[in-house]
């Protein structure tokens, strides 16, 4: 067997095995489904039935509200005094009751009395009493077609067109918006986790002075090759139960939750979602493992690596802007530059305004970059695996790359 | 050291010589940053010896050891181990333990045994029986399901060495295998060293205490600043070194003892010089001759922290 495969496997089952990567793996569906029932239990408990009807008494000091309209789902009761709507509000005939002094007309304002507490009357509140004092204030006065303008003027209903002048679909904000920026963050946290766990494996070989023995069994490059494709393989299993969860989560989501009636998963995301997984992966995994490799000990390393992690988390911060101006000059470069290009162009994917050929130059500088990297990384990885003394500085680095 | 027990190892390594070597080394050099580390080293070991290779920190043996394991390679000269270039079979045949060394902390004592054997190849259940024996010899069985971080630091050593020969290798090389450990675990490496030996194995013992390689070595090569010093059997280079001296513990030195120059008093015994003609076996019998009643007689023979004092004072 090659021992490149054997140190492959070991990685593996060392990092599938470990609880942190078990949690992590599985928290994503145990979020959706618990996201489903808490869904499905609130639905249920807010529908038993019919809706009640609320009732709102008022004490009318003008005489002009002497002939209440029904409003829906809201029933307005006069009141001759204010004792009397008292007495009924304490006794819970009624959930609140409005007192329209005198002076209404020139200054607007009623006094409101409710036994529950709040720290503003609720919009649905307001509403029905602004549209009972509009159908009042205006009855006889205007046509009721024009009573049912004022009270909402408008209902937008928006679309976006194409190149092609049709109607394109996909404007649900949650399919827009949120899906893209889920799916960044995921693709961020898989993508650390298994280069993190490669950065951790490595220092830890070194720490413990493990590494020695092991060169003394197969070659840097055996090492390196088996740590970077066993770590990947079980980044590679995470993203796909994330993606398989995220793809029946949206297909039972959409069923039973109105509001995500058109919600739909690209089915191309998968595809350009594992290859740049796989890509992005390699990249860091390489940057990793060069900085894993030069540092004595965890600690050590763990400074340089968050130069890079920095940079990568850029479009994630930056995902809301991306989705709104996906062609904007900020995403075009965040889709170019290979440290947050695997991340930009997911968040782009998801949100489905990429061309074409801006998804190939992205893996052509992305898989160019992987190259290099690793190229890279081999070298340095060779070099410094037995070096334990103090940390060498970035000049010393660079010569001993030379020299390799 | 006894007459017949010299002319043994003397005998043995001679036959190690004629059987095909197990490590041959010649003119290799390494060098870090302009510094010869290796300047020009070769020799070669036999099968069942043990070769000691000896020098003050720093001397480049670690750096020699290194470029036998293929972890780092030579800027010239030439390394056959088992009468080939090194290759991954070859790799599979020795047993290394560097004097960086470590276990994994969260993994058990099995756990690791098992995977460093397989990275040697071999097979999971021969790994398991073999690794249950020597666990067993070394009285680390019950220990075997612990995870190594919590072991001490002394058994952590133990189970080091266990990896060591787990794949039972051929040629085993121990780099400074004796720091930190205690005198019985002490004792105990030496002899699971001289088994290996017994079996056949060649084993290779790098350290800077010289009398560890004293007791333990048939030949030895002494470095010093990356430059063989010292390369042969290790009586014979004793032999070489003798300064022609015997200590002698008696009740009168008598006078008119052939081929006597001279004699120094170090207070309960006294040491006598001899001209070089006479061997120290006449200078007995004439002693027994004129009857005195001799307590200690025994051949001067340096040790080689004086012969490594010496030949870096004649390299001046």
């Amino acid at each position: 067997m090659n021992k490149a495969f054997i140190i492959l496997k070991h990685e593996f089952w060392q990092t599938v095995k470990n609880r942190s990567f078990i949690i992590l793996t599985l928290s994503l569906p145990v979020l959706a489904i618990l996201g489903l029932g808490i869904y499905q239990g609130v639905h249920h408990w807010y529908h038993p039935g019919v809706p009640q009807q609320e009732k709102i008494g008022y004490v009318d000091y003008t005489g002009m509200f002497g002939n209440p309209t029904s409003e829906p789902g809201v029933q307005f009761i006069l009141y001759t005094d204010e004792q009397t709507a008292k007495d009924a509000l304490l006794a819970k005939d009624v959930k609140e009751y409005l007192v329209i002094p005198a002076d209404y007309l020139s200054t607007g304002v009623i006094t409101r009395y409710t036994m529950s507490r709040e720290v503003a009357p609720s919009p649905k509140t307001t509403g029905q009493i602004t549209d009972f004092l509009l159908s009042n204030l205006l009855a006889g006065e205007v046509s009721p077609q024009v009573l049912q303008r004022v009270e909402t003027p408008v209902l937008l209903a928006s679309f976006r067109l194409n190149e092609a002048g049709e109607i394109a679909p996909n404007q649900n904000v949650v399919a827009s918006y949120v899906v893209p920026i889920v799916f960044a963050l995921l693709f961020m946290i898989s993508i650390f986790f298994a280069s993190g766990f490669l950065f951790q494996s490595v220092t830890e070989e070194k720490e413990t002075r493990v590494m020695e023995i092991l060169l003394s069994s197969v070659s840097s490059r055996q090492l390196l090759v088996g740590k970077v494709l066993g770590l990947g393989i079980a980044g590679l299993l995470q993203v796909s139960v994330w993606l398989v969860t995220l793809e029946v989560f949206s297909r039972v989501a959409s069923s039973i939750i109105p509001a995500l009636s058109d919600l739909s998963i690209p089915v191309s995301l998968f595809g350009w979602g594992i290859l740049y997984f796989i890509l992005g992966y390699l990249l860091f995994a390489a940057l990793y493992a060069g900085i894993g490799s030069i540092g004595a000990t965890a600690r050590e390393g763990q400074g340089w690596s968050t130069i890079f992690v920095l940079p990568a988390a850029v479009p994630y911060y930056f995902s809301y802007f991306i989705v709104t101006y996906p062609e904007g000059v900020v995403s075009r470069a965040l889709t170019f530059f290979p440290i947050t290009s695997p991340i930009t162009s997911m968040i782009r994917l998801a949100s489905g305004a990429i061309s074409a050929w801006q998804i190939a130059l992205s893996l052509i500088i992305l898989a160019g970059s992987v190259v290099l990297t690793m190229w890279l990384a081999a070298k340095i990885f060779r070099v410094f695996l037995l070096m334990y003394g103090k940390r060498p500085a970035l000049r010393e680095i660079v010569r001993y790359i030379r020299e390799a | 050291m006894e007459r017949a027990e010299l002319v043994e190892r003397v005998k043995r390594a001679g036959k190690a010589n004629a059987a095909m070597n197990v490590v041959e080394v010649s003119g290799i050099s390494k060098s870090f940053k302009g510094v010869k580390v290796v300047d020009n080293v070769s020799f070669a070991i036999g099968q069942s010896e043990i070769f000691g290779m000896v020098g003050p920190n720093g001397a480049g043996k670690t750096t020699t050891l290194r470029m036998l394991m293929d972890i780092i390679k030579p800027d010239s000269g030439e390394i056959k181990i088992l009468g080939e270039p090194i290759n991954e079979e070859v790799k599979n045949r020795i047993g290394y333990l560097p004097e960086e060394r470590g276990l994994y902390k969260k993994l058990t004592v099995s756990q690791s045994l098992s995977y460093l054997a397989a990275l040697k190849n071999m097979k999971r259940r021969l790994a398991r029986e073999r690794a249950e024996e020597l666990l067993k010899r070394v009285n680390m069985l019950p220990h075997k399901d612990k995870k190594t971080e919590e072991l001490s630091h002394g058994m952590g050593q133990l189970i080091q060495f266990v990896a060591t020969i787990l794949h039972d290798p051929e040629l085993v090389v121990f780099d400074e295998p004796f720091a930190a450990l205690d005198p019985v675990n002490t004792q105990l490496l030496k002899e699971l060293i001289l088994e290996l030996r017994s079996q056949g194995k060649s084993v290779i013992l790098s350290t800077h205490m010289m009398n560890q390689v004293e007791e333990l070595s048939d030949r030895i090569l002494m470095i010093n600043k990356g430059q063989a010093v010292l390369y042969g059997s290790l009586a014979e280079i004793k032999s070489r070194y003798r300064n022609n001296s015997v200590f002698l513990e008696c009740d009168r030195l008598p006078d008119g003892l052939p081929g006597v120059v001279g004699s120094k008093a170090h207070g309960k015994y006294i040491e006598i010089f001899l001209d070089g003609r006479v061997s120290p076996q006449e200078i007995l019998s004439a002693l027994i001759n004129k009857g005195v009643r001799v307590d200690r007689f025994e051949v001067s023979t340096p040790s080689l922290n004086e012969i490594f004092i010496q030949v870096v004072k004649e390299g001046r």
